[in-house]
């Protein structure tokens, strides 16, 4: 056969186009109608029962801490913690098992979606849900007199903020590990510490000055304290250098993650 | 023969490692036909396929699809193409109507005419009537009908089917070979991949037999035959001995053989010249003679 090709087109696409990234998102928003009773169940009772355990379990010992009412502290600390458990989790869980049980990443690869846009698009929309979720503690706290104030309404911004950066860093893991079973070395080493030492329920500044260090390398901490500090008023610099922190975070998470996906979907 | 080609490859090489999947493969699709990728398991059908959409990306040689050449212009080339993968990759929770909404979306189906687009994917899998039934509680037929449609709604140029009735049972097959049928009459250029012979001698219009990574034969089917199997065969059942000597003396007056399983198959009748051959069971050739002449009689 000695026909010739047509004349090469060219009509090259963008990098993350508008459209590709609202099929993914779409797909996501149709499925979730079929399971959000489950997830949000999860998302939103866990924390709340670390909330009521360590609120009324230490409340009990300790009526103040670094100067806060502790139901205050704890019930703007576990926002944190609501969003690490409705990001990274279902981060590291859906993306395996959609990429290597479901193969709905196959099929989404063959439609005009790059991975690029693929990731990022999960990681967004697990960010809209975490942001959500993460509100959950705060409306409890509420009921057991956290008193609303008006720099609460920029927590669900940094909730998305801190919930892309764990998505994005759930999306590697999951990208990393061959195996689903695998998953529990990095629950038992990074996040289970990283949640516990973040400044949730016991201020970091009482600790030793190696893990007050290492608390300025956990995104959580960064996310805690601007939480914090958005409910009973913020500390000017110190607070853009929380935020800054979580944007680098979620950048890192959000370039590694797209290419360790690519080396897992792409031959 | 049309002058244009939907899909072209030259010299394309994938490697994984050590194992060469594909070793320089030459395939064309000219618009409007549809082609079938023959070939045993493990010859490099599947690697060919997901080169085609840049989900591998090949180490050497030239692939043009729809006149994009990739990998680099893969994407606008993805959006004019529909995917049948071998694997049922369908959003098992939802609904038959959502799984087609979810890729109209995917395929940037614009907003005004997604509904048809849907409808017209429902029509065509003959899945009106189960429009909100969850995926996961269709039968198998139903599963791969929806599969096929799915890939549709964008009326795409190009539809790439990954052994599109693997595992089906004989009434499901041809349910979907209709189904191709009809993409073909419509003008859509289709590759195949394929290992039942009878579903590509009845849906090609041409076949690639690929062996070990690479095109050994190309043609139409009944060109195939004519040129690699000859006119006329004759299968002669017998015990393992027996059916031993057929094929030494079948070969020593110039025919070729090949076993079948259950018999030896002496082919090209009438280049006999020792005077004819044992008694058997007289056939035309066919395509499974080309198939494993071609690529083997033992599974590597």
């Amino acid at each position: 056969m000695s026909a010739a090709t047509q004349p090469v087109r060219r009509r090259r696409l963008g990098r993350l186009e508008r459209p590709a990234l609202a099929g993914v998102l779409v797909r996501e928003v149709i499925n979730f109608s079929s399971y959000w009773r489950s997830v949000t169940f999860s998302s939103t009772v866990e924390p709340t029962i670390y909330l009521l355990a360590f609120g009324f379990g230490f409340g009990a010992l300790v009526s103040e801490v670094a100067g806060y009412n502790y139901i205050d502290f704890v019930g703007t600390g576990t926002v944190a913690t609501a969003v690490l458990f409705a990001s990274v989790f279902s981060a590291m869980f859906g993306t395996f098992v959609k990429r290597e049980f479901q193969r709905t990443y196959d099929a989404i690869l063959a439609a005009p979606v790059d991975v690029e846009e693929l990731v990022t698009a999960e990681a967004l929309w697990i960010a809209i849900r975490a942001s959500v979720y993460g509100c959950t503690p705060l409306l409890v706290a509420m009921v057991f007199g956290l008193d609303p104030s008006w720099g609460m309404l920029v927590v669900p911004l940094i909730n998305f903020v801190t919930g892309f950066g764990w998505a994005a860093a759930g999306v590697l893991i999951s990208a990393l590990m061959k195996s689903i079973d695998n998953f529990s070395y990095v629950t038992s080493t990074l996040i289970t510490p990283m949640f516990l030492v973040a400044g949730t329920f016991f201020p970091l500044d009482e600790l030793p000055q190696w893990a007050q260090t290492l608390g300025w390398f956990n995104p959580l901490h960064h996310c805690v304290e601007l939480v914090r500090h958005a409910a009973f008023g913020f500390e000017g610099w110190v607070d853009l250098a929380h935020v800054g922190v979580l944007l680098g975070f979620g950048l890192l998470m959000w370039r590694l993650s797209i290419w360790a996906t690519g080396r897992r979907l792409v031959d | 023969m049309a002058d244009r080609l939907a899909i072209r490859l030259r010299g394309v090489v994938k490697r994984f490692g050590p194992i060469t999947a594909v070793g320089g493969l030459d395939l064309d699709v000219p618009e409007g036909t549809c082609v079938g990728l023959l070939g045993p398991n493990g010859a490099g059908k599947s690697t060919t396929m997901k080169m085609l959409t840049a989900q591998a990306i090949a180490d050497e040689g030239e692939i043009d699809v729809l006149g994009y050449e990739l990998p680099g212009d893969s994407k606008p080339a993805r959006a004019e193409m529909g995917v049948v993968p071998q694997l049922d990759n369908l959003d098992t929770t939802l609904t038959v109507e959502q799984n087609l909404r979810v890729f109209t979306y995917l395929y940037r189906v614009p907003r005004a005419e997604r509904r048809d687009a849907i409808e017209r994917a429902l029509e065509m899998a003959n899945l009106g009537d189960r429009r909100d039934t969850r995926a996961d509680k269709l039968s198998g037929g139903m599963r791969r009908r929806l599969l096929i449609s799915r890939a549709l709604v964008h009326r795409p140029r190009l539809v790439l089917l990954d052994e599109p009735t693997v595992g089906l049972d004989p009434q499901v097959r041809q349910e979907l070979w209709a189904l191709i049928d009809a993409l073909r009459s419509e003008g859509t250029s289709i590759l195949m991949s394929t290992h039942y012979i009878e579903e590509a001698e009845r849906l090609a219009d041409t076949v690639t037999i690929m062996s070990h990574g690479k095109a050994v034969a190309s043609g139409k089917p009944s060109e195939l035959v004519a040129r690699h199997a000859g006119g006329e065969a004759i299968e002669v059942y017998g015990p393992p001995a027996k059916l031993r000597e057929v094929e030494a003396e079948a070969r020593a007056g110039g025919m070729s053989t090949r076993r079948t399983g259950t018999s030896v198959a002496i082919l090209r009748l009438e280049d006999a010249t020792n005077g004819g051959p044992p008694e058997g069971h007289r056939r035309a050739a066919n395509l499974e003679d080309v198939f494993v002449l071609l690529t083997g009689e033992e599974i590597a």
